[in-house]
């Protein structure tokens, strides 16, 4: 199969144009998306497709989310635009009161093939309200699919593979990914949702890291190396449903794990992954599980304070040479 | 006055019976603890819900909100899967899952109802939407009461409505009271239908109480909608005559005395006006309540010979 140089956010714009060729019933829909956004993700797309099925819309977030469940609610395939997580704040009641209840309190008479692609993190300096990463409250809700690509290959992948589910599914992108060059399958392949990749193997640590913090995990796996510790990185890719038995049985050969997201650590998806993991692979475990994330405060704008605030890979080393260095205690003495 | 005929008449007083009994019998069922969860009933409203309803067809979509019973019955959903939905059974319209805030019913066009109050008005959009792509003649009907007018999705979705020209008709319940709270205590502007005059909605406030206003009001907007004309509002003044919920003590209104409620009552009046014209006499009257009767009595026999759900079949539906 050929390959083909892309970016993130080209890998994206083309599954897009390839679903909207494919099937009449995929529209677009967001705030500036006939313009192609302000990453250029739906980029062309009203050229080719019309405004019909490319709909631009005033900034309602609530609303354009609630239209575009009850457009996939009477058969069309929307893939509404969140410009940026923060604001699906405003958008929450209908996702989360709408599109992921509509199946189970119907009975199964209706359906949400809806798609709600957003993108969060920081690192653009843009403040505390540009730049969260909010993906905990997604995964706490039932009936939403949540998936985090953290390459073009699987954000194309996981894309298509969204687009074609019958329920809803987010689809949470990283900004700092979007313009990196990356080599991708053409055509790309789907990625199913609910599957993890190992990203690279290793037999002695787990990294479990979701979005930009897989490559950070790779470049602190790269550094182990260096010191003789050779780590895997494995990147779920999707937090619901979450691919446990992969993550596990990673675990349960390494003996060590360390849980990395960008997210503030408290309350965080990581939290999840550390509680699902420890029961999975208890009884193989060398050391507490050590969990990376960003403190528990604001994102800054300053960029020395924001550099700070996010985490990477000396973070994610440091997470895994603690994991290393733990000393189990003496067990206490039954009183 | 309203250009009811007496064949119309028939068959609105028909559907406003249907509901009274049946609605009459929830609440009884609520206090004997058969039907559960928060039940708000329509009783007093029940000519929005004919008026409106009894005019659309199967494929035409309506959503409504936590007080929908009213709405279901006039769009057609049979009265035995929506009683046993209400008292938590696998034969419920919505095998039990929903319960009465949300009852749908697809093959009568009911979309969905919802405990969010307002919270459906965007997909009502999207309905209509999707609609207009197909190159469908579909409408799409919105009810809501005059408590989700002060919610900002309304005001998106009116905005949103007008710029696209859906064929959506809006239609507001404004029986004055917002939960406990007077609308005064809420909101300066007095008339929903003012709310929207500025984006340009074909819209009109008529008596809810009048059923036959109602009927011919709506049927104007609805042929428009059918031509693919829109959005529109309808906005139906009405009378709560229960409480916001069943069980709710009322100690924020004063009851109404007997000849009040005489004048609000929509099925009184229409009966008033039938025997007046001469339509009907009183014991073709008697016989939409006594046949109404006997319908929920079979709906409620149906529910009750009807199994709990249990866990598995609630885990079919469970997707992720």
């Amino acid at each position: 199969m050929a390959e083909a140089q892309t970016t993130f956010v080209n890998a994206i714009n083309d599954t897009l144009a390839r679903a909207m060729r494919a099937d009449e019933r995929v529209i677009v829909l967001g705030e500036d998306v006939a313009q192609g956004g302000p990453y250029t993700a739906t980029a062309g797309l009203a050229d080719e497709f019309g405004s019909e099925r490319v709909i631009n819309t005033p900034i309602s977030e609530g609303t354009v989310c609630g239209v575009a469940i009850g457009a996939a609610q009477a058969g069309l395939r929307p893939v509404v635009e969140i410009m940026y997580i923060d604001f699906l704040t405003l958008a929450l009641d209908q996702l989360v009161n709408q599109a992921a209840k509509a199946h189970y309190m119907s009975g199964g008479q209706l359906t949400v093939p809806l798609v709600l692609r957003t993108q969060g993190g920081s690192g653009s300096r843009a403040g505390a309200q540009h730049s969260q990463s909010l993906e905990a409250w997604l995964a706490h809700v039932p009936g939403l699919k949540v998936v985090m690509p953290s390459c073009a290959a699987d954000a194309a992948g996981l894309l298509q593979s969204a687009i074609a589910d019958p329920n809803p599914v987010v689809v949470v992108e990283h900004k700092s990914l979007y313009f990196r060059r990356e080599l991708v399958e053409d055509p790309p392949d789907p990625v199913p949702i609910g599957q993890a990749a190992i990203v690279r193997p290793g037999r002695e640590l787990t990294i479990i890291a979701t979005s930009r913090m897989v490559g950070e995990a790779v470049d602190a796996a790269e550094r182990l190396a260096e010191d003789g510790i050779e780590a895997e990185v494995i990147d779920p890719r999707t937090l619901v449903p979450l691919d446990i038995d992969t993550l596990g049985e990673s675990i349960r050969r390494t003996g060590r794990a360390v849980i990395a997201l960008e997210a503030v650590t408290s309350g965080g998806f990581g939290a999840e992954l550390c509680a699902r993991v420890q029961s999975a692979a208890f009884e193989c475990l060398e050391a507490p599980i050590e969990r990376v994330g960003a403190p528990f405060e604001p994102v800054p704008a300053s960029p020395p304070l924001e550099d700070a605030h996010r985490p990477g890979a000396e973070e994610i080393y440091a997470a895994a040479m603690s994991a290393f260095e733990w000393d189990k205690p003496e067990p206490v003495a039954a009183r | 006055m309203s250009s009811l005929h007496a064949e119309t008449a028939a068959g609105l007083l028909a559907t406003m019976w249907r509901i009274r009994c049946f609605e009459e019998r929830v609440g009884q069922l609520k206090r004997s603890m058969q039907v559960h969860g928060l039940i708000h009933l329509s009783i007093g409203g029940e000519g929005v819900a004919a008026g409106v309803c009894t005019r659309l067809r199967d494929d035409d979509g309506v959503y409504s909100g936590h007080r929908a019973h009213g709405h279901a019955i006039a769009k057609g959903v049979p009265l035995g899967p929506l009683m046993a939905e209400l008292m938590g059974r696998s034969d419920g319209l919505c095998r039990g899952l929903g319960g009465s805030m949300h009852i749908v019913d697809t093959g009568h066009g009911l979309l969905g109802a919802t405990g969010v109050v307002g919270g459906n008005i965007p997909l009502a959009l999207g309905n209509a939407v999707a609609a207009r792509l197909r190159g469908a003649d579909e409408v799409t009907v919105v009810f809501f009461g005059d408590g989700a007018v002060q919610a900002g999705h309304f005001h998106e979705s009116v905005n949103l409505a007008a710029l696209w020209e859906l064929p959506v008709i809006l239609v507001c319940e404004n029986n004055g009271f917002a939960e406990f709270t007077p609308r005064s205590a809420h909101t300066p502007v007095e008339r929903v239908s003012d709310v929207v005059a500025p984006y340009g909605f074909e819209r009109a406030t008529v008596d809810g109480g009048d059923v036959g206003a109602v009927f011919e009001a709506f049927g104007e907007f609805l042929a428009a909608a059918r031509g693919g004309q829109g959005p529109m509002l309808l906005e139906c003044l009405t009378h709560r005559r229960r409480g916001h919920y069943e069980g709710d003590s009322e100690e924020y209104r004063d009851p109404l005395v007997d000849e009040e409620w005489a004048q609000l009552d929509p099925i009184a009046r229409l009966e008033q006006r039938a025997l007046g014209e001469s339509w009907i006499d009183q014991a073709g009257l008697d016989a939409f309540r006594s046949a109404s009767r006997v319908e929920v009595d079979a709906a409620v026999e149906f529910a009750r010979n009807s199994p709990f759900p249990t866990p598995e079949l609630a885990a079919e539906l469970v997707y992720a």
